[in-house]
């Protein structure tokens, strides 16, 4: 092992964290840059399904709320992006890579948002699993990306809490608002517990990255955190998740839950989801028509640093 | 498709009146002004900061990573510059 290497093995061992600039094996940087990417793409593309509800919000209430909470995500998005640049990635090329399908984004933005129940499910039950995801990452061994998880985990919050809120008003409205409510979380319980990834045993790079401490809890650890947390919180709204076999446990003290169709997470990330494909699509279109705004600013700044230069 | 790509420019935000200005992350901008407008947008959604700094990165000099030990040596063995290193009885009030 070279003194480098130990260094690093050294940093990583007693708990501090990695900065830019220090050394670090090929393998940490790699892993570290697809991780901060792929979660950065997710938040990109995390816009457009709760997007897709801003104009048609039942009142003005509901769409600042909304607004904010997308521009939240675009924030997010920004925030990793510029962690990723710390290892020494592109952003272009980031850009790039999401376009062309080289680098994938959580598979949960591949569904649609039917009604504007959704808007809420999706800030209870996927950002609430997103914040199970987090919280441990705000302990990663790269600093940058911590930090950026920080920030992250603060905000988060209030998509959360703002989901669980408006389906608690909707549950105080009419039937078929409360039905409404009920089918949103029948379509969206089953990807929630698939945005944890693959089982533990199905997971080959969980040991590398557990040593490396960037990721800190197992996908079946945290997916469990998960359940137990939100049958109580189903209770007290007022509606079931789609799964019969999911009841309390006495004997492990945790909710069992009935198996995951992993064909269907396999399927969605492999490009086949309801979305994919639009979803990309905005996407690329989105970056291709600011094109014309990126080369203007450009050379409105190349103009002004020319005068100032004569003056 | 060009690539029309912007300059990395460093945030620095003062959180309130008697802090110091903090690093706080990178953004993309195509000059100066617009850094300080999309910094504003991007790290003070939630009233963070008084004042923003930013500085293009390619313009930062920093000390290497890798000759972190020697950099830092010369601090290393002055115990004398702490008060700890000094022994004063118990009794003596007010120090």
């Amino acid at each position: 092992m070279t003194d480098l290497q130990q260094d690093f093995e050294a940093t990583i061992a007693a708990d501090h964290r990695i900065e830019p600039r220090d050394w670090l094996p090929e393998g940490y940087r790699k892993t570290m840059i697809r991780q901060i990417a792929q979660h950065a793409h997710s938040e990109i593309i995390g816009m457009q399904p709760e997007g897709n509800w801003i104009t048609r919000a039942p009142s003005l209430r509901r769409k600042a709320i909304l607004l904010a909470k997308v521009q939240d995500e675009a924030g997010h998005g920004l925030y990793l992006y510029s962690a990723a640049e710390t290892l020494g990635a592109d952003r272009g090329d980031l850009t790039e890579m999401l376009i062309s399908g080289r680098q994938k984004y959580s598979s949960i933005f591949n569904y649609p948002t039917l009604t504007f129940a959704d808007v809420g499910v999706i800030g209870w039950l996927v950002d609430g699993a997103a914040i199970c995801n987090q919280v441990p990452l705000c302990r990663s061994s790269y600093g940058p990306y911590a930090r950026a998880m920080i920030r992250i985990c603060k905000e988060e919050s209030f998509h959360q809490r703002q989901g669980y809120e408006l389906l608690l008003t909707l549950m105080r409205g009419t039937q078929a608002q409360r039905d409404m409510v009920q089918d949103a979380v029948n379509r969206w319980w089953w990807p929630s517990l698939m945005m944890f990834g693959p089982p533990d045993d199905a997971s080959p790079n969980t040991a590398q990255s557990m040593a490396w401490k960037i990721k800190r809890h197992t996908n079946d650890e945290l997916r469990q955190r998960f359940v137990d947390m939100s049958v109580p919180q189903a209770e007290k709204l007022g509606v079931t998740f789609p799964d019969p076999d999911l009841k309390w446990n006495a004997e492990r003290e945790h909710y069992d839950f009935g198996p995951i169709d992993w064909s269907e997470l396999k399927r969605v990330i492999s490009g086949d989801g309801p979305c994919n494909a639009e979803r990309i699509e905005n996407r690329r279109r989105a970056h291709e028509d600011g094109d014309w705004v990126r080369e203007a600013a450009i050379a409105h700044a190349a103009k002004n640093s020319r005068k100032a230069a004569v003056a | 498709m060009s690539r029309n790509s912007w300059p990395l420019y460093e945030v620095f935000v003062r959180g309130k009146r008697g802090l110091n200005h903090v690093h706080v992350g990178s953004l993309h901008a195509a000059d100066d002004e617009m850094a300080v407008r999309h910094a504003r947008d991007l790290y003070t959604r939630r009233n963070e900061g008084v004042s923003i700094w930013v500085v293009k990165a390619a313009d930062i000099t920093a000390s290497s990573p890798d000759e972190k030990d020697p950099f830092f040596e010369p601090s290393g063995d002055k115990v004398y510059r702490h008060p700890t290193f000094y022994e004063i009885p118990d009794d003596v009030p007010h120090m």
